[in-house]
């Protein structure tokens, strides 16, 4: 009887698992489909597109009329996300060093801050950034993107790299400094080499988080040739929904094939870095 | 050059102290020039004179706006054309707040003036000389290396998170709404709780709050539960002994989680389109009747739900995996010996593991899903439309339900509300698992 249920159990096994990875599978065939398709439909009749072409991944990509201007969208996006790593992960590996490290007046309350600003719904400033960035001048642009995203991003970063950076032993550090070693070189030459998986984390995340946001990008970028990825694509697709898919769907796979594969690439750390966030105090 | 008695010199040296900070206290620099370090003392001096001489005014004007958030009224004669601009309320509440954060870096620097002046007499009294300028300088960038460090995001964080937080919450406490209170045609007034009060007694929208909160709940709820335990399956299925390539099946699976959220969920807003979109085509083709996913309120919550299994059950899925690696194998040997089933097995060492390890990230992920904009506004938008709400449709959480009223109806002062409201929710929550985990830690899981 055992026997029977362990002979009847694996194979169900792997039916459940193939049926999961065709579901798993399904809305990226159909949008690849979409996107090879010929004409504009969406619903495409047989399994293999009859006459695949990338006449559309060309339209698209050539396409800088009023509407679209996906080649513009996809370079601001890309400046936005390595401006944004930049900035972002030297803002917060900084102050998390100072938190770590370091004790003086102030350091009790500015964590404290820090865990509380997390709790606020992000957007609840929205308006208040709006007419900061209206009066710096800096509204349509993508450097005022760029402040807004590095600046939301320390709380929550900072207190992820701080938790992960007291975990490290100090021995090292002591030696050094016995040494004469300065504060920066101690940061360079002995914490950062232990850090690499939460450094490498804050940078992909912060190099992906620009390229998903829709809901600052949309209050800052405001003229069609500033637009990210983001909101260009939900503009491509909202309104028009059935005419324009087949241009969707180009645009949304060159949009998910390097993000994908970054994710995939670094798939240890992102997993490393969501735990340890949960676990940090 | 009389020497000073002992007896005397030693009075004198103990007030050194004491009366450097109270001289920087009076007046900036006092301190440091009492202390004969001048180049220091002159340039704290030089910062408080700028300030008073240049800022004074500026900051005065902006305290006032900040309390009566202007008094004239924008003016206009029978044509309609402008004859008085009037004061625009909410850029005088911005600058209001601008100066308050402006006046406590000051009053910081202050502090630390008169810090510097009662630390350098203490050095004194004990007989060592007051630095110069250059040991000073020195000093600061070994003390002080730490705030060198902090200082930029310091910045960054007050202007571009603070300073809008604050602004956020302060507007919950006005009339800042339309269609009548919009500056800069009109001004924006304080009301105190009146904004609360409407929210909680007018029919009109505490029908609408208790009903987009109890959804919210719910979806919060489902949406956490639902892909827990997906994950929690399929962890369970890929880590099976007989299973082969475990490697190829998590990275398949994890796809969902790899790809940009705003793609997936504007390509699932196709399928489920009602007229077009392909998984009703297929239901007609198998003589079923099309259902409407998305323009009924009940399927379109359904669908909800059942997407955000697709988008959520990777992440747990590659958390459990990980924690169920790295179980001892010993610990199912000897269970295993002791005669144990493989439910039991899983019930007594595999369950309360994956449970004590993911414990609080599954309360950090209903917090999440509590404000998870992403998936309800790019795939319903809140919709169907609810006749009874006020600016709500169906499908709509707070979250959603704020950006609506902020960003598309100008209920400006009713959106912060409802936010302070969240706030004070998941501060609650999250503070209690906070303590709830460092409790958690210290307990001893296997006796």
């Amino acid at each position: 009887m055992k026997r029977l249920k362990r002979a009847f159990g694996v194979p169900f096994i792997y039916l459940i698992l193939i049926v999961t990875a065709v579901l798993v599978l399904y809305p990226v065939y159909f949008v690849l489909a979409g996107s090879l398709n010929q004409g504009s439909t969406l619903y495409s009749s047989t399994l293999i597109p009859d006459h695949p072409t990338f006449k559309h991944y060309v339209d698209l990509i050539n396409r800088h009329d009023g509407d679209t201007n996906f080649a513009q969208w996809y370079k601001n996006t890309l400046f936005v996300a390595v401006m944004n790593m930049i900035l972002s992960t030297v803002l917060v590996v900084t102050t998390a060093y100072a938190f770590s490290r370091f004790r003086f007046p102030g350091r009790r309350q500015g964590l404290m801050t820090m865990l509380v600003l997390q709790m606020f719904p992000g957007f609840m400033g929205m308006i208040a950034i709006y007419i900061l960035l209206l009066q710096l001048g800096l509204l349509d642009n993508l450097w005022g993107l760029i402040l807004v995203y590095a600046g939301g991003g320390i709380p929550f970063g900072a207190w992820l790299v701080k938790g992960y950076f007291d975990g490290l032993p100090r021995s090292l550090e002591e030696a050094a400094k016995i040494d004469g070693a300065s504060n920066t070189k101690i940061f360079l030459k002995v914490v950062a080499p232990l850090s690499v998986p939460i450094l490498t984390f804050i940078a992909v995340s912060n190099f992906i988080g620009p390229w998903m946001d829709f809901i600052f990008a949309r209050l800052v970028l405001r003229s069609n040739d500033k637009w990210t990825l983001a909101i260009g694509l939900f503009n491509l697709i909202t309104g028009r929904e059935n005419t324009n898919f087949t241009e969707f769907a180009a645009g949304a796979i060159l949009v998910s094939i390097p993000i994908t594969l970054l994710f995939l690439l670094f798939q240890r750390y992102i997993i490393e870095g969501v735990t340890s966030g949960a676990n940090k105090g | 050059m009389n020497p000073v008695p002992p007896a005397a010199a030693h009075r004198t040296e103990k007030r050194h102290s004491v009366t450097g900070a109270i001289l920087s206290l009076i007046f900036m620099g006092l301190g440091q020039i009492y202390h004969r370090q001048f180049i220091k003392g002159l340039l704290y001096a030089l910062v408080e004179l700028y300030v008073l001489i240049f800022w004074s005014n500026a900051f005065g004007r902006a305290l006032w706006g900040l309390y009566t958030l202007g008094t004239k009224e924008q003016i206009r004669n029978s044509r309609g054309r402008i004859t008085q601009q009037g004061d625009h309320s909410i850029f005088l509440m911005i600058e209001g707040l601008i100066v308050v954060l402006l006046i406590f870096i000051f009053a910081l620097f202050y502090i630390y003036n008169i810090r510097d002046a009662y630390k350098t007499g203490k050095q004194r009294e004990r007989g060592k000389p007051a630095l110069n300028f250059a040991e000073s300088l020195k000093f600061l960038w070994d003390k002080g290396y730490a705030y060198i460090l902090i200082a930029p995001s310091f910045l960054f964080t007050l202007f571009i998170t603070v300073l809008p937080l604050l602004f956020g919450v302060l507007i919950a406490f006005t009339d800042y709404s339309g269609p009548n209170h919009l500056p800069p045609k009109h001004l924006v007034d304080w009301t105190g709780l009146q904004t609360f009060a409407d929210l909680l007694s007018l029919k009109s929208w505490s029908h609408t709050f208790i009903g987009v909160f109890a959804w919210t709940v719910v979806w919060a709820l489902l949406s956490t539960v639902t892909t827990y335990f997906a994950g929690l399956f399929y962890a369970l299925l890929i880590g099976h002994k007989k299973v082969k390539f475990k490697r190829f099946w998590r990275t398949l699976f994890i796809i969902p989680w790899a790809m940009p959220q705003f793609v997936s969920i504007l390509i699932f807003r196709n399928l489920f389109n009602g007229e077009f979109g392909p998984i009703n085509n297929y239901l007609q083709a198998l003589g079923l009747h099309p259902v409407q996913w998305l323009s009924s309120p009940n399927w379109a919550r359904f669908t909800l739900v059942f997407i955000n299994i697709w988008f959520g059950f990777p992440y747990w899925m590659a958390l459990m995996s990980g924690v169920m690696t790295n179980i001892d194998k010993e610990m199912y040997e000897a269970a295993e010996v002791d005669g144990a089933s493989p439910w039991h097995r899983f019930y007594k060492i595999t369950l309360p593991l994956v449970l004590f390890a993911t414990g609080p990230l599954l309360i950090m992920s209903f917090a999440g899903n509590f404000n998870n904009f992403n998936v309800i506004y790019l795939f319903t938008q809140g919709g169907p439309v609810q006749a009874d709400y006020s600016y709500a449709g169906s499908t709509d959480i707070l979250i959603t339900w704020i950006y609506n009223l902020i960003l598309n109806n100008n209920m400006f002062n009713m959106g912060a509300a409802v936010s302070i409201i969240i706030f004070v929710l998941i501060a609650g929550f999250s503070i209690w698992n906070f303590r709830r985990t460092r409790a958690f830690k210290e307990e001893d899981m296997i006796g």
